[in-house]
This record gives structure tokens, C-alpha cells and sequence, in this order.
């Protein structure tokens, strides 16, 4: 038993070693502004537009959702335009960051590690280091920001969209009329529920993709190491968004 | 000159190089024989600093390549072209910008970049494919795309990991004569390694068998066609053991 634990804390001391030159190496590579630039607006593109209709789908049931149940919570007990100010809270504070965050976790993490992975696996990594070029700055850096700029863009519809459809299912099918629902919205707004959920969407955003890009570009094997990898991304990475999310609320709420 | 001094790596509890000692003059093409597993590729990523040597020397051009910078390693292979075992192609990337790729990290103007990835696709007879994706590509000319990348560098050394694995017998003398062509053309200093003794025997001035992590002998072509070392005589032989 001691020889295990032995073996696990080394494992996990070499991880977290691997894991720091991995972000040494990338923060090196940042002056190489002409090579990631141009890069990082091809993978905003491809992270933002693609992960775009996921984010909004899933938003929007969580929108009707929300209204339904806070009505039925509230009904006989609390005034029901409250419906509107839990559906904004929530969404803003929680629900908008976090399930965009997991479904992206799945959408952007996976992609990049299968990626990643498979440009390890083929190769190519070791091709473009035989061309002078990083990978760092080549691949992880443009993944990065993009992810960390374009999270916060995706969430911001996410949550519009969630409180649009949460005012809609209030009209249509809990009587609520439109001055009600925008009462509750105003009630205990503060300009915080909206930093605060953006911020926290950019900090989810950088860990998936860095997730991605460290998983990815550490497989090995073949097509076996990339599909252990690509589940391992989503599985850390929601793993790591969850943790965030109660580190952000113990530290900035 | 490329020298390996006494180099030894190993993947945690397994030795695969054990004082490997080698060294390629300019100009010539050196061919690594030796069986499946034993070390090939690994000793050519030395060269080229992609691995790096628990211990002993990888000395390219009078330089160390485990004590270079990133600056200096980036230097030095910009002078290497390496042509990948299965090409090692960027898929979302055309023919034409699979080449211009490493001509971008230098300071050319876009109008040589094209001229020079012309001139390699010709080289390569590979004229006229320059917008098709690498997964429209047969086995040999995606073979034909790495070594045409590799080319369009004007590089000063040439590796190539096992150039004629997986490919029938006429694409495989066509790839050999390539090789034979790019030294003629460009006076590169090469290496070669493969298991294919008729591609050894093509495009070698001298042939160097690794076994068990160590150079067990080198000579020239006709040195080791002769060999009465009974490992080296199996292998090119090809007779089971």
C-alpha cells in the first residue's frame, strides 16, 4: 500500500511538473505574436461559431425550465415576478456559465484533445518542430485565446437567450404580463451578476482549451491514446470547471 | 557532419540506444539498417533535437545539439529537412501550403515562396497537385509531398525515416530515385533509415546496421555486401533466424 500511494503522489508530482513547463513553454512563446495571431482568429471562428448553436440550445430549454419551476416553487407563497428574478439571476450567476461551460467542455475540450491527439500521434507535432516552428505557438496559444475570449461571447448570448425564453414561458403559460417579469429581472440586479459571469466564463473557457491542448499533445500510442485522451479532456475538464465555479464563488460572491 | 558520441536513451526501464557511436561525412547519404523496433527513428530524432540523450554526444554542423537554446535549435533545423515515416502531412492544409509551410518561417517574399514550392513539387513530379487536400493523395505521393516540404528548404542535411515502407516495388524505386536525384541536386548530407535493402543498396554511400542500441557495423555498399558478420549477413540476406 505504501509503495502505491509512493508511486501515485510521484505520478502526481510529475504531472503537475509537466503540467508548469507546459505553461513555462507557452508563456515563452508568447512574443511569437505573428505566428498565433492570425491562428487564433481561424480557431475563434471555429470555437465561437461552431459551439454557438449547443450553447444556445441548451440555454433556451434551461430559460423555460426555470420560469416553469420557480413558478411552481413560488405559487401561493411569494408574488410570482419573482419568476423573472430568478430566471435572470440564475441564468447570469449560474446556469448560463456553467452549462455552456460543460457542453463546451465536451464540444471544444474533446475536439481539441482528439486533435491535438492525433496530430501527436502522426507526427505532425514533431513535423512542425522540424520546421522551427513551436507548437506552443502554433497550436496551444491560439486555442487558448480563443477559447478564453470567445467563452464569455457564447455565454453572453447564452444567458440572453435564456432569459428571453424564461420572459416568453412566463407570458405564455404563467400569465405573467411583461412589466411583471422585467420588475423581477430589475429587482436585486446588480451590474455584478454580469461581470461576474462572464469573468468566470473566460476562466472555464481557458481551462477546457488548456485542458484540450495539454491532454492532446501528451498522447500517446494510436487511435486507442487518442480516445483515451479525448474522454480524459472532458472528464478533467468538467471536473475542473465544477471546482472553479465553488473557488469563484467562495472567493468573488 | 553529423556524429553520434556514446549516446544512450532509454523509455523508462528499456534501453533502446547504448553507446551509439556514428558518424555521416558531408555529403554523403548514410543508410541505418536494422530490424523492426531497434532504435532507428529514435536515433534520427537525436539528430534533429526532437529527443534528447540520457547521455553522450549528438554534434550536427560543430554544434551540440542537447546544449542548444530555442533560438539555436531553431537555427539548426532550419538546415535539416525531415521526411516523416507516414509523411506526417497537416490535413487541413493543401498541397502547395503543406510545402510553403517552413518557407513561411523565413523571411521570404510570397513570390519566391511560390517559386520555391513549384520547383519542389517538380522535382517530385508532383506538378499540377498543388490544391488537393493530403487525404486525396496516394501513399506515395503524400511520400512525395513530405520529401518535396523537405526540399523546398534547400536544406543542408536530409533525414528520412524508412522513405519505402508500405509502398509497392515501382513507387518505392521511384521514391529511391528521388532520393538519388535530391543528393545530386543539392549536394545534401543524408541519412536514411529503413529495412528495405534494395532502397539501402540505391541510394547508401555507406550503410550502418544498429542492433541491440549499438552500431554493430558500417561500411560502404560493397563492404557490407560482403560482411562475414553472421548478424549483419542474416539481416541483409534476409534469412530467419
Amino acid at each position: 500500500m505504501i509503495t502505491a500511494l509512493g508511486r501515485n503522489t510521484a505520478a502526481t508530482v510529475r504531472s503537475v511538473g509537466r503540467l508548469g513547463q507546459f505553461l513555462s513553454d507557452t508563456v515563452r512563446a508568447l512574443p511569437d505574436v505573428g505566428i498565433w495571431f492570425p491562428l487564433t482568429i481561424t480557431q475563434m471562428r471555429r470555437v465561437g461559431v461552431d459551439s454557438l448553436p449547443v450553447a444556445l440550445f441548451i440555454a433556451a430549454f434551461t430559460g423555460i425550465v426555470l420560469a416553469l419551476q420557480a413558478s411552481y416553487t413560488f405559487t401561493g407563497t411569494v408574488p410570482l415576478y419573482f419568476v423573472g428574478t430568478l430566471v435572470g439571476k440564475t441564468m447570469m450567476l449560474e446556469l448560463g456559465p456553467v452549462l455552456a461551460g460543460l457542453a463546451l467542455a465536451g464540444r471544444v475540450g474533446a475536439s481539441m484533445a482528439a486533435e491535438l491527439g492525433t496530430m501527436r500521434v502522426t507526427e505532425q507535432v514533431d513535423a512542425l518542430e522540424t520546421l522551427a516552428y513551436d507548437p506552443q505557438s502554433f497550436l496551444v496559444i491560439p486555442r487558448i485565446v480563443a477559447g478564453t475570449t470567445m467563452f464569455p461571447v457564447i455565454v453572453a448570448f447564452a444567458i440572453a437567450v435564456g432569459i428571453t425564453t424564461g420572459w416568453l414561458t412566463s407570458l405564455g403559460l404563467l400569465g405573467l404580463s411583461t412589466p411583471d417579469f422585467l420588475k423581477g429581472l430589475k429587482l436585486f440586479y446588480v451590474f455584478k451578476d454580469v461581470w461576474y459571469g462572464l469573468f468566470k466564463s473566460a476562466t472555464f473557457g481557458f481551462t477546457i482549451t488548456l485542458v484540450g491542448c495539454v491532454v492532446g499533445l501528451g498522447t500517446r500510442g494510436g487511435a486507442e491514446g487518442v480516445g483515451l485522451s479525448t474522454t480524459r479532456a472532458v472528464v478533467y475538464s468538467a471536473v475542473l470547471l465544477l471546482v472553479l465555479d465553488a473557488f469563484w464563488a467562495m472567493t468573488i460572491l | 557532419m553529423i556524429e553520434l558520441k556514446g549516446v544512450r536513451k532509454a523509455f523508462g526501464e528499456h534501453v533502446v540506444l547504448d553507446d551509439c557511436t556514428l558518424t555521416v561525412r558531408d555529403r554523403e547519404t548514410m543508410v541505418v539498417i536494422g530490424y523492426s523496433g531497434t532504435g532507428k527513428s529514435v536515433l534520427l530524432k537525436h539528430v534533429v533535437g526532437l529527443l534528447l540523450p540520457d547521455a553522450g554526444q549528438v554534434i550536427v554542423d560543430g554544434q551540440s545539439v542537447p546544449d542548444l537554446n530555442r533560438h539555436g535549435l531553431s537555427n539548426l533545423r532550419a538546415q535539416i529537412g525531415y521526411v516523416f515515416q507516414a509523411a506526417a502531412l497537416f490535413d487541413s492544409m493543401t498541397v502547395a501550403e503543406n510545402v510553403a509551410l517552413g518557407l513561411r518561417r523565413r523571411a521570404l517574399a510570397d513570390d519566391e515562396i511560390a517559386e520555391r514550392v513549384s520547383e519542389a513539387l517538380a522535382l517530385v513530379d508532383l506538378t499540377g497537385n498543388d490544391d488537393k487536400l493530403p487525404a486525396e493523395l496516394s501513399g506515395g505521393m503524400r511520400k512525395r509531398v513530405g520529401i518535396a516540404r523537405a526540399i523546398a528548404l534547400r536544406p543542408r542535411y536530409i533525414l528520412y525515416d524508412e522513405p519505402t515502407t508500405g509502398l509497392d516495388p515501382v513507387t518505392s524505386a521511384v521514391i529511391d530515385q528521388l532520393m538519388v536525384r535530391t543528393r545530386e541536386h543539392l549536394g545534401v548530407t543524408g541519412i536514411v533509415v529503413t529495412h528495405d535493402m534494395r532502397s539501402a543498396y540505391t541510394v547508401g554511400d555507406r550503410i550502418a546496421m544498429l542492433y541491440e542500441g549499438k552500431i554493430r557495423q558500417v561500411g560502404s555498399v560493397a563492404e557490407i555486401q560482403a560482411t562475414q558478420d553472421p548478424l549483419v549477413r542474416q539481416f541483409i540476406e534476409g534469412i530467419p533466424s
